[in-house]
């Protein structure tokens, strides 16, 4: 087995009235960034998998997304990197 | 009849539910504890509101594994009446006992309030003593109810009538005045196909007894009581 750390992002489904990036978006704004068009708020997981290999590592993590970490009625989720630790 | 009202850790509707049963109603309640697997022989199921599990991850989300969850989901998949209040419809929703999901409302503000809404159906076993149109007044207390499901979800519980209760449109009103969370389709009460799972924002537990304010709550116990035979 070897220990991997496995980052995943989960953020609002495009399209879906996000209030809370909206409110950043305004802020940001206000704060002199007229450059930014968009935010969307989400959650950064960091998760230490035990997995005898990375593939095993990432279908685990698949699964864990579908089955809980992103709701999918409302959420995206991609599994941003999967290093070893 | 026999009401079993699940308590998981950071619930606070339990109490007003088991109250509204026993005190209102004069029918007969047990608390459930989430860790139970029994139901102690509950007719009925009330997930109540509050804040399980702090809200963590999502509102619900961690819930719906408590051990107590699999016998509420062979209940509800032999017939039996389950209501989802508050947190309670957002746990039904993450358990997949009813479609869509419940996300922040579009004001970011938490909203503790008196709404008005328009029983849509008088023909469940959860309005049966409402008439259809009829507007009531429930209170509300969530800051994560926005009812959100994809455009093929919304017309099919709109084609199939499960929609139960929306927050009543006021035409001279802007949304925002009358729909306190930005729920799509105005929807605040919604059941399963087969009818007997029921999830709403408002609290009828919290309106059983006039000199509680309100009492438009009761009539949603009383058709349970009238329309499920034990």
């Amino acid at each position: 087995m070897t220990a991997y750390r496995v980052a995943v992002h989960v953020v609002p489904r495009r399209g879906l009235l996000d209030p809370q990036g909206k409110a950043v978006a305004d802020a940001l704004q206000t704060l002199g960034f007229s450059g930014v068009r968009d935010v969307h708020v989400g959650r950064h997981l960091v998760l230490d998998v035990d997995a005898p290999d990375e593939a095993t590592a990432r279908r685990d993590t698949q699964a864990m997304c579908e089955r809980l970490l992103a709701n999918p009625v409302t959420e995206d989720f991609e599994i941003a990197t999967v290093s070893v630790t | 009849m026999k009401f079993g009202v699940v308590t998981f850790p950071g619930s606070n509707g339990d109490f007003d539910a088991y109250r509204s049963v026993v005190e209102a109603l004069g029918e007969e309640a047990v608390y459930l504890w989430h860790k139970d697997t029994g139901l102690q022989g509950a007719d009925v199921v009330i997930l109540p509101g509050g804040f399980s599990y702090g809200d963590y991850l999502r509102a619900g989300a961690i819930a719906r594994f408590s051990p107590i969850m699999r016998a509420v989901a062979t209940h509800a998949e032999r017939g039996g009446p389950v209501i989802g209040i508050c947190n309670g419809f957002q746990i039904a929703c993450e358990a997949g006992l009813l479609p869509g999901a419940l996300m922040r409302n579009e004001s970011l503000k938490f909203v503790c309030a008196p709404v008005t809404l328009r029983v849509e159906r008088d023909d469940t076993m959860f309005t049966s003593r409402y008439e259809r149109g009829q507007e009531i007044t429930l209170p509300i207390a969530h800051g994560d109810g926005r009812f959100t499901a994809d455009d093929e979800t919304l017309d099919r519980l709109d084609g199939e009538g499960q929609v139960i209760l929306r927050y009543a449109p006021d035409p001279v009103q802007a949304r925002e005045a009358y729909n306190p969370n930005g729920s799509m389709r105005d929807i605040a009460g919604i059941v399963n196909k087969r009818g007997n799972v029921v999830g709403m924002m408002p609290h009828p537990e919290r309106a059983v007894d006039p000199v509680l304010g309100r009492a438009d709550g009761r009539l949603l116990f009383e058709s349970i009581l009238h329309g499920v035979a034990v």
